[in-house]
């Protein structure tokens, strides 16, 4: 049933007691021409355009939890292409452009809220490397403003821009495209969007081994019984280094935790998404009126999907430092993800040193709003066994040749990234 | 002022000699000392505080704690409002003013109730369905759908309150201080256990604070007072009012949000604490679960136990006429004390066939309707409930006619569900209990156990030995003695009877109206079955797709309900469906409070060097680097910013300058293999540098790229001066530290941050040898300080080490000297350099000097450069290894095209070139424009009369006098530039050797 | 919030401690004499378990020496502090 608001009329004067699955739940298949791993945003974004783009729509996501219950549920919900390394700039832009019509594409609203991206600069030295990065972004054909202290003023008014601040704010980069969406919706849309053009989605399916022919891949082990597949794709990030064992494979990864909160919910107050570079640091106002921070990693190896009070703290005083208003609002939830910090910053989408079996890892904490391109390039990966020339860079083996993509140019430090 | 109709004549905890004037909704109102704000509303008759999330239905007070989900106000104005306040939490004081929320015009008369009519087109997640079309519309929707979102508002101005942090360690911390949280205290501090016991309430004592019973022969509110007066007796016994711990993490550290008593002067408004202990108690207590039926959510409905606490503790009476709903005994008690206060009973209502228990025959007793084998089917009224629609209830389902009972008080209890969240941050593991059809603490993770209400222990007397217990073991566990066992509490407690379940109530009579399970989200039972309906099966999707708990309390009365409820439609089996995960904070905590002092200026702290004080007055511009202030210049009086540079530039260049380097990182190295330690950690040679020499070194990351740079002078045989980058100083003292503990154990090295111990300046410029010679003890002539060289000596009569080195490409001497001792050698040589023309600069003119001699920075050293990229290969050795060197071979890093190293000038040698200006073949190209490289650092140079600039450029030294676009589209400014060699000043180093 | 035993110090709150990565990593002894692959895989490569890791930290606010935590990076329990190289082993 295509959902508009003529269906949801339609479906009122009948109680909303005959609106169809969103998806099926069906038993596995002996044998798929695709298994992808994980449930998530990315693995169910694979599935949809395999079957989209490339008709290939005999493909099983196989889910050990429920469906978008990692990163995809546990972020912060920022969509941006503000990068300065070309690869990524590339990538994410062209991911910008997939959020903007993702909604129609999918026939389910994500609540793609283009309200602008702005990272604060602290210092002559921010405003020195956001003008480098927003030069760049311009002549890669991204949208970038350079805004000077006033603008800034004006544009957000409850930020304290007064020279008495700890870091007084100096200017800021716009990216007037990016904003935020609504995370939940971008699983649910795509799994509704995959599974109406054939693909079983598998909830509480674990997988618990890959079964491998010489060094080709012919199925995978699961909870639920062995599923032959002629092509496999890991898109589970957070456990990447757990299932990619399972064939052998060492990443260069590390899991770490990253801790966000929310506030209780109260009328606009915030209409952009607000970042700071001094602080790692983000902040955004959710549809429901909640302030949605983002704060920085534990600091640590771990797979502890819990909160952790010094990360905490630390995001909620840069909060209150840069909007001393919000000292009355109250911390509702606090939680942690756990996120695939690669070596370099960079992601990873491509083959592996295995015969049909690919890989899709190593987001660090910029997943979320990858999503419809590492759907995408991932896809086309797997069906061409090649990487589509957006994902050309995001290879496995570039740590062996040196070419590493260190936006922040912090080095082989996975929490630095 | 209108009289209090509804306050009881005698009873209860508050103090009718000490009547509080307060404001709700523009009315003038009375209240006593020791009332809720709930309670004094009650007191006053108003049950209309607010309209919910969604349809803007009214809603009344529905609980009396931290569990409420519908009497939120907004608490004060202006710069101390707070939004979303419990009503049932706030303790009244004198003055206070709240207002409803989410309403407009006004709560009684509310525009947004349009909702509520619209309602069939607004079912749970209708929002996914619709809004999309057409595609760039959805910014308007949202404007819209966020303005009706949200509740409360927040404030506009900055907090005027202020706030601190507490750490404290205890033995045993007891969370909660009902029955069994003075029990478990109790216990622990007789055994001599350092104890903290922690309550929400404003009055400790939980639930005793509205028993009627007796324990131990005397009054429950003796009893606790008793208690109470024991514990403020034990100096290692602290308790704490008005104080949720509220969060469990990791290895037994808990936070506790303390607000501080409105009435202590100059004290902070809050306190968080952070404990902590070595063992937990968790007497956290139960939460009453509503039962959910046709509009269940009208104002006068309440939970039973809240009307017990209305009540008993705070003497009102929450209406004339009630209906007791139950489908458990513990509710019949609420019918009692209501009955006793002289509201009139209607009826109970109890699905069960027959309410057997003690409790419910002394009901009987007192001649109170009862209406067994009965449920509600739905209330009636709007603004407030005026009847009760009742029916038969008979194998789960509903028959017979639809009684209707009037009633303007309306007390329902669906049974008691433990208060398990800080068990379940705290990673313990939960069992579903048929019996008690709740969740249940199973197993630990962490040194904590629950007691009492929060295992399922009900009954009062069991709660206080259940308590006495846990605090004994935990005393026990602390290596303490057991505490004197307790005498079982005499509690004239008749037994419970059996609960039976009952999740919803559903009937065809009632099919279309709403029957609410999570009240202030207003999410329904038809919502829940849409999900379902739709294969939001899992109890996560159910959360987040009907947005089912997730609103300000956290579903503290609808998670049970929901969960059990979608169990039911799945026909599967409660502890199947499972949980959703309990993250802290258990309720809500005032952001301002988390943050505690780190605000404002004091976020980070700040790092001044000795002569700060001198910069200050000079009326230096200071400059953020890390946490310390640098002087970034010194502006005279009607000097524009690039005039100022200019002067301070070229004050170096024809004479003499003297600036701050304090904030360089310098490490003292010593020991035998100190200097084989340097050969591995640099890329250069170490072993042949003499005595009192300086070098340049550069350092690497493992990765190839380079990490840091710096002078490093030899001041003994086994003893190094290293200094770093400002912004490196602290990652590259650890990274020495690591290579040296963790990989080089073998080496014998010492090493030492000296960064805060010595101030250091920089003496630049042709004339710095004649000022310096002015103060110091020693020849610093050529011959005895050659270039790179160094030596100590006494400047301005203080011990001082004088280094031979060079940023700024003149004749320069770094001179350090003691901390203490900065100023005075500061002042000594400016006084010095007085008749030289001598110059402070900052660190502005300090980056044009080194520009002009195209020294690498900051900006170049952006974590991806090599050595070759630039320009330093040789200074690679080539016959040793060192960190990083190897990864020089793969072949990304010793490929041709790399960025590097180059100068750039403009071809009108006029035009600025803009910072951070990209390198483009043409300007014209269309996008995406191939960019070849970029603009590191750029000024106007003072001593060139042109504007210059550092850049990385692919393949950029084959490129030398070819012509470029440098781009800055963010500013429009697109210049053309030709590339150069980078050191445009003085290439021969002439200059700096001071021939 | 974890509390770490310095080997030195005793058991101290984690926010006084930095932390440095795997401790089981060991450099190639000969850097040259190992292919581009090896090297990488001692840079970049980690076993990241889930469950038991033996990782180093420095006591960066104490006594700023390095020490070798054996920690499960699930339960976040610390099993065993020792100076680097001193862990026992598994």
């Amino acid at each position: 049933m295509k959902y508009s608001i003529f269906s949801l009329v339609r479906n009122a004067l009948s109680h909303h007691e005959r609106w169809p699955l969103a998806w099926r739940s069906p038993d596995p298949k002996r044998e798929y021409d695709a298994v992808i791993i994980g449930g998530g945003g990315h693995g169910l974004a694979t599935a949809y355009y395999l079957a989209r783009e490339h008709g290939i729509g005999n493909v099983a996501v196989l889910e050990k939890g429920y469906l978008g219950g990692g990163n995809t549920g546990r972020n912060t919900t920022i969509v941006r292409s503000n990068y300065y390394l070309n690869a990524n700039a590339h990538f994410y832009e062209f991911s910008l452009k997939l959020w903007e019509r993702l909604s129609v594409d999918l026939n389910f609203n994500v609540m793609f809220s283009q309200r602008g991206v702005l990272n604060l600069a602290h210092s002559y030295a921010d405003l020195e490397s956001y003008s480098r990065r927003g030069n760049a972004m311009r002549l890669n054909g991204i949208d970038a403003e350079l805004l000077d202290r006033d603008e800034v003023e004006r544009m957000v008014p409850l930020l304290d821009c007064s020279a008495e601040a700890r870091y007084p704010i100096m200017g800021g980069l716009l990216q007037p495209r990016g904003g935020t969406a609504r995370h939940d919706a971008v699983a649910w849309g795509y799994a509704r969007g995959a599974d109406a053009r054939g693909v079983d989605i598998i909830q509480q399916c674990e997988v618990t081994g890959l079964r491998r022919n010489g060094n080709r891949i012919v199925g995978v082990e699961t909870s639920r019984g062995y599923i032959g597949a002629k092509k496999v794709g890991l898109a589970v990030a957070g456990h990447s280094g757990q299932v990619a064992a399972m064939a052998g494979l060492r990443l260069p990864i590390e899991t770490h935790v990253l801790q966000a909160l929310v506030s209780e919910p109260v009328k606009p107050v915030l209409d952009t998404v607000v970042t700071s570079g001094a602080v790692h640091f983000y902040v955004s106002q959710s549809d429901k009126g909640e302030l949605v921070l983002g704060g920085d990693l534990d600091m640590y190896n771990s797979y502890g999907q819990r909160s952790n009070l010094p990360p905490v703290e630390h995001a909620v005083q840069s909060l209150v430092a840069l909007f001393p208003s919000f000292g009355r609002l109250r911390m509702l939830r606090t939680w942690g993800g756990v996120m695939d910090m690669s070596m370099d910053g960079s992601p990873i989408i491509g083959k592996t040193p295995i015969d049909n079996l690919y890989i899709n890892c190593g987001w660090c904490y910029g997943g979320f709003k990858a999503t419809p391109a590492a759907g995408w390039c991932f896809a086309h990966t797997i069906a061409q066994d090649r990487p589509h020339a957006l994902n050309e860079a995001f290879t496995l083996d570039r740590y062996a040749q040196g070419h590493t993509l260190d936006e922040r140019g912090a080095g082989p430090f996975a929490w630095m990234h | 002022m209108i009289l209090q109709a509804y306050r009881l004549p005698q009873g209860g905890f508050i103090d009718r000699n000490k009547p509080l004037r307060f404001r709700f909704n523009g009315r003038d109102l009375q209240g006593y000392a020791g009332d809720s704000l709930a309670s004094a509303l009650i007191a006053n008759g108003v049950h209309l505080v607010g309209r919910s999330f969604k349809y803007h239905r009214p809603r009344g007070i529905f609980s009396a704690g931290s569990e409420e989900p519908n009497a939120l106000v907004q608490l004060e104005a202006d710069a101390r409002t707070e939004p979303n306040m419990r009503a049932t939490q706030i303790e009244l004081y004198e003055g206070l003013s709240a207002t409803s929320q989410n309403c407009w015009p006004a709560v009684g008369m509310d525009i947004g109730a349009v909702n509520n009519t619209l309602s069939r087109l607004l079912p749970a997640g209708f929002y996914y369905k619709t809004f999309m079309w057409p595609p760039s519309w959805w910014m308007k929707y949202e404007h819209y759908i966020r303005k009706a979102s949200g509740l409360g508002v927040s404030a506009h101005d900055p907090d005027p309150d202020f706030y601190e942090h507490r750490h404290a360690h205890c033995d045993v911390l007891v969370a909660g201080g009902g029955p069994a949280g003075l029990g478990a205290a109790l216990a622990a501090a007789r055994a001599g256990a350092r104890v903290i016991l922690a309550d929400e309430g404003f009055q400790p004592g939980g639930s005793l604070l509205h028993e009627t019973t007796a324990i131990d022969g005397m009054p429950a509110t003796a009893w606790t007072r008793h208690i109470l007066a024991e514990l403020a007796s034990l100096p290692e016994v602290s308790v704490l009012t008005r104080s949720t711990v509220f969060g469990y993490f990791d290895h037994n550290f808990l936070t506790i949000a303390e607000t501080v008593s409105p009435h202590a002067p100059r004290a902070p408004r809050q306190r968080i604490w952070k404990v902590r202990a070595q063992r937990v108690v968790l007497a956290t207590g139960a939460t009453e679960r509503p039962l959910v039926f046709a509009d269940n959510d009208r104002p006068g409905i309440m939970l039973a136990s809240a009307a017990r606490t209305y009540v008993n503790r705070y003497g009102v009476r929450p209406g004339n006429r009630a209906v007791v709903f139950t489908n458990n005994d513990s509710a019949y008690l609420a019918a009692l004390d209501l009955h006793r206060s002289g509201v009139s009973i209607a009826a109970t209502v109890d699905p069960r066939p027959q309410a057997n228990g003690e409790i419910a025959t002394q009901v009987r007793a007192a001649g109170i309707r009862m209406l067994s084998g009965q449920v509600v089917v739905r209330a009636r009224g709007t603004r407030h409930v005026n009847a009760a629609e009742i029916m038969r209830y008979e194998n789960g389902r509903t028959a017979g006619a639809v009684e209707r009972v009037d009633c303007d008080l309306l007390c329902i209890s669906g049974g008691w569900s433990p208060a398990v969240h800080l068990f379940s941050q705290s990673k313990g593991r939960l069992r579903y209990d048929e019996t008690l059809t709740s969740f249940v603490p199973a197993a630990s993770a962490q040194a904590e156990q629950s007691a009492g209400a929060a295992r399922g222990v009900y009954a009062l007397a069991d709660c206080i030995s259940d308590g006495y217990a846990a605090g004994s073991q935990a005393a026990t566990a602390c290596g303490l003695s057991p505490a004197p066992p307790l005498a079982e509490p005499v509690v004239d407690r008749p037994s419970p009877g059996t609960i039976l379940p009952l999740w919803r109530v559903d009937t065809d009579h009632t099919r279309r109206a709403k029957s609410f399970v999570d009240l202030q989200n207003d999410v329904t039972t038809a919502d829940l079955a849409l999900a379902a309906r739709e294969g939001y099966v899992s109890v996560e999707h159910l959360k987040r797709y009907t947005t089912l708990g997730m609103g300000t309390d956290q579903g503290k009365t609808s998670n049970i309900n929901g969960l059990a409820i979608l169990a039911e439609i799945n026909a599967a089996q409660i502890p199947a469906v499972g949980t959703t995960t309990f993250r802290p904070p258990y309720t809500p905590v005032t952001l301002g409070a988390l943050a505690g002092a780190e605000v404002g200026p004091h976020f980070d702290p700040v790092r001044a060097s000795a002569m700060h004080g001198w910069h200050q007055q000079a009326g230096a511009r200071f400059i953020n680097a890390g946490l310390w202030k640098r002087p970034q210049f010194y502006p005279h009086p009607g000097e524009s910013l690039q005039q100022t540079i200019n002067r301070e530039v070229l004050a170096v260049r024809r004479r003499a300058g003297l600036v701050d380097v304090s904030t360089l990182g310098k490490i003292d190295i010593k020991g035998r293999d100190a200097c084989v330690f340097l050969e591995r950690v640099y890329t250069n040679r170490w072993r042949n540098l003499a005595v009192g020499k300086a070098r340049y070194g550069l350092m690497l990351r493992e990765d190839g790229m380079v990490f840091d740079d710096g002078t490093t002078t030899r001041i003994a045989e086994e003893h190094f001066l290293m200094t770093t980058t400002t912004a490196n100083a602290v990652r590259v003292m650890s990274t020495l530290e690591y290579w040296l503990q963790v990989h080089w154990r073998d080496l014998d090295v010492r090493l030492t941050s000296v960064t805060e111990q010595w101030a250091a300046m920089a003496l630049a410029g042709p004339a710095s040898r004649k000022v310096l010679a002015r103060v110091a003890s020693a020849d610093v002539g050529d011959d005895a300080l050659p270039y790179l060289g160094y030596r100590e000596m006494d400047v301005a009569g203080f011990p001082a080490r004088v280094f031979r080195i060079s940023f700024s490409g003149e004749l320069a001497y770094e001179i350090n000297v003691p901390a203490d001792y900065g100023l005075a050698v500061w002042e000594a040589l400016l006084e010095a350099g007085q008749s030289s023309g001598i110059t402070p600069y900052g660190t502005e003119a300090m980056a044009v000097l080194r520009i002009e001699k195209g020294h690498i920075a900051g900006m170049e050293l952006d974590g991806r450069t090599t050595p070759a990229d630039l320009g330093l290969e040789k200074m690679i050795a080539a016959d040793k290894d060192c960190i990083g060197k190897r990864s020089l071979a793969l072949p990304a890093l010793a490929a041709a095209d790399r960025k590097q190293f180059v100068g750039l000038v403009t071809t009108d040698g006029r035009s600025a070139i803009p910072r951070g200006a990209q390198l483009v073949a043409d300007s014209g190209h269309p996008l995406p424009n191939p960019i070849l490289g970029h603009v590191t650092s750029t000024c106007h140079s003072p001593t060139l009369e042109r504007p210059i600039a550092l850049a990385l450029l692919s393949r950029g030294r084959e490129r030398y006098g070819e012509k470029l676009y440098a781009m800055s589209p963010l500013t429009g400014a697109n210049m053309q530039v030709e590339v150069a060699h980078h050191v445009f000043y003085d290439p021969e180093g002439k200059r700096l050797r001071g021939c | 919030m974890m509390l770490i035993k310095c080997p030195h110090c005793g058991a101290r709150a984690v926010t006084e401690f930095t932390y440095g990565g795997a401790a089981e990593i060991a450099r190639p002894a000969d850097p040259v004499g190992v292919s581009d692959a090896q090297w990488t895989d001692y840079v970049y490569m980690r076993d990241n378990p889930r469950g038991v890791h033996d990782e180093v930290w420095q006591h960066s606010a104490g006594c700023r020496r390095w020490i070798a935590v054996r920690r499960n990076t699930l339960t976040h329990d610390v099993i065993a502090t020792a100076d680097p190289g001193k862990l026992p082993h598994r």
